[in-house]
């Protein structure tokens, strides 16, 4: 291959990434665009007379509802890893009777789409009074992310060398310090993952949040933006850059977790 | 993802089925151990938790709502729980209406058209990223971005790039002397742009699963083809695409799971309308339970079990598939 080549297969390359990424780019462009010049025509292409009013506006009125995704991302990473860790061990590693359905329990989980879950949650929260409320959005978010984490750990923790768990029994630790101490520590990477995904389907939810907290006092970015644009059709710069500001902690994973996330989305779906 | 964006909601499987599933898997502890009591239950101990949830966060949502489409609820009934039994009424009346005929056709269209352009276009972008050269791999991790932003964010960017006045595709189209086009709100190119937006969600994931199903052909198959003289066209015919049949299968099928359930990029961008022009069986769902003031649960109920079986379907033609690249 000649250098010529590869930089005529980098300019290509080059040219892909701007197609793909285009929409992202026009989001960040509209969200610098003063109002009067939204309706320019043609539309600037590239924003030469930049305003902050957009993001003045986010910082004013969204902040809450960034906070309130915050806690709901962490509190799904939290009952995920809780939940799936302990789950995976015991799948990968212990002797367990119905090993196979259980596996086979968790792919069925995943395949069942997110308005079914809602209604039933939906039934389920307005007797117990949990709709509104961060708690009840933190258990539905995290359904989309308990069985993936349980078959990523499982599948992690299969290839963890039976020696080092041999090791710390002969040392006479349980299978609680067991796991504490040997398990979780090498299984960093898998960690990592999970909380990732956890965090971000937490964040970016839509469905369960505009179904089971709809007139809660704490309402998530997902649903401010939706908000949003229902209410100013023709702010269309606060709601690119409330948009943008939403995408942040998106941004922020790829760079400095790419590996992480390449490696989730391949999870298993390809054996490595 | 995610899918919705997820969409996209994320692939998510192992190959943890096969491994702890079949005795013939030769993995495993030497059985030689006699197995104590107290390890038993540790083991117990750490599977309780998701025992636990998936009864109770899983189970019971979906036993709820399969007994919400048995039952006549009215907004009434639903919050004082004394519901009629109705039996499958729901599922007639559902599949008799005037718009089932419509959700179905939307639904196979969205479907469809969906995965196999992203499908095409993940699998062009693997082959040509295939290549390394300069960047290649920093170029790679940006094709993730759509998939990794939240959903509502990417569907009401694409809603102002297709905004019939403004809209940036329109003056773009405008350029070479196409009149201006009403995506989101004329009933014949509705279905299209939720398309357009659902493509362009969907590459990446396609991208990512079948480049490192690529990294995974060996080498020097190819190189042996071009020294018998193959050109690159004949080598993609008759090596990659061969090759990759397990996991092009895998990819597919996921699609179609994850695009079944597609519910936030239309809702945003079309609410399903302009009358039922964009509505599939999911959206259809939706709207009658959460998307009218008026919610009647149990024919939304009975649509969402429908995709339920849709989607098992699929689901068993994918483990079957799996169980069987696992085999050879």
């Amino acid at each position: 291959m000649t250098p010529q080549r590869t930089r005529w297969k980098t300019a290509l390359g080059i040219f892909f990434t701007a197609v793909m990424l285009f929409p992202v780019y026009w989001m960040v462009n509209v969200s610098l665009t003063k109002t009067s010049d939204m309706r320019a025509d043609p539309p600037h292409w590239f924003p030469w007379n930049p305003t902050f009013e957009g993001y003045v506006d986010v910082f004013n009125q969204q902040l809450p509802n960034l906070m309130t995704s915050l806690i709901i991302g962490l509190g799904c990473v939290l009952l995920t890893l809780v939940i799936s860790a302990p789950a995976g061990y015991a799948l990968a590693k212990l002797r367990l009777p119905g090993k196979g359905s259980m596996s086979f329990l968790l792919l069925i989980a995943q395949m069942i789409p997110s308005v079914v879950m809602a209604m039933g949650f939906y039934a389920i929260y307005i007797r117990l009074g949990w709709l509104n409320t961060v708690g009840g959005l933190i258990v539905a978010n995290s359904t989309i992310a308990v069985p993936f984490g349980v078959l990523l750990f499982t599948t992690f923790m299969s290839g963890i060398p039976q020696e080092f768990i041999q090791a710390a029994k002969v040392d006479g630790a349980n299978t609680w310090r067991t796991f504490r101490s040997v398990v979780l520590p090498v299984s960093r990477n898998a960690i990592l993952t999970v909380s990732l995904f956890a965090f971000l389907w937490a964040w970016s939810d839509f469905i369960f949040a505009s179904t089971l907290n709809r007139n809660g006092d704490m309402i998530p970015i997902t649903l401010g933006i939706y908000a949003y644009i229902g209410n100013n059709t023709t702010q269309w710069n606060s709601i690119m850059a409330t948009a943008v500001v939403a995408s942040i902690p998106a941004a922020v994973l790829l760079i400095v977790a790419q590996r992480y996330v390449a490696s989730g989305v391949t999870a298993g779906a390809v054996k490595d | 993802m995610r899918p919705t964006l997820h969409t996209v909601e994320s692939p998510a499987r192992t190959n943890a089925t096969a491994r702890t599933g079949s005795p013939r898997s030769g993995r495993g502890e030497p059985g030689t151990r006699r197995r104590s009591s107290a390890q038993r239950w540790a083991a117990l101990a750490f599977i309780a938790p998701l025992i636990i949830y998936l009864v109770v966060f899983y189970a019971f949502p979906l036993y709820r709502n399969v007994e919400l489409s048995l039952h006549d609820y009215t907004p009434r009934a639903f919050v004082q729980g004394n519901a009629d039994y109705v039996g499958f009424s729901n599922f007639t009346d559902v599949i008799t209406s005037n718009a089932f005929g419509v959700a179905v056709r939307n639904t196979i269209l969205f479907t469809l058209v969906s995965i196999g352009a992203q499908f095409t276009i993940g699998l062009a972008l693997a082959v040509f990223f295939r290549n390394n050269f300069r960047l290649s791999g920093t170029l790679r991790a940006l094709f993730l971005v759509p998939w990794l932003l939240p959903l509502i964010v990417s569907a009401s960017t694409w809603s102002w790039m297709l905004n019939s006045e403004n809209g940036i595709i329109n003056s773009f189209l405008g350029a070479f002397g196409i009149g201006q086009i009403n995506w989101l709100t004329s009933p014949q190119w509705a279905l299209v742009s939720v398309i357009i937006a659902n493509i362009w969600l969907g590459i990446p994931f396609n991208l990512v699963i079948l480049y490192s199903g690529l990294q995974n052909i060996p080498g020097d198959v190819y190189e042996a083809a071009s020294l018998d003289g193959a050109n690159a066209w004949k080598q993609f015919w008759h090596i990659t695409l061969p090759l990759l049949r397990p996991v092009s299968a895998i990819t597919l099928l996921l699609g179609l799971i994850y695009t079944l359930k597609v519910v936030d990029v239309i809702w945003i961008m079309t609410t399903g309308g302009p009358g039922n022009a964009s509505t599939t069986l999911a959206i259809w769902s939706y709207r009658r339970a959460f998307g009218t003031g008026q919610p009647d649960f149990s024919q939304a109920a009975a649509v969402g079990n429908l995709l339920i079986v849709f989607a098992l379907v699929a689901g068993f033609v994918y483990l079957y598939l799996q169980r069987r690249e696992e085999r050879s």
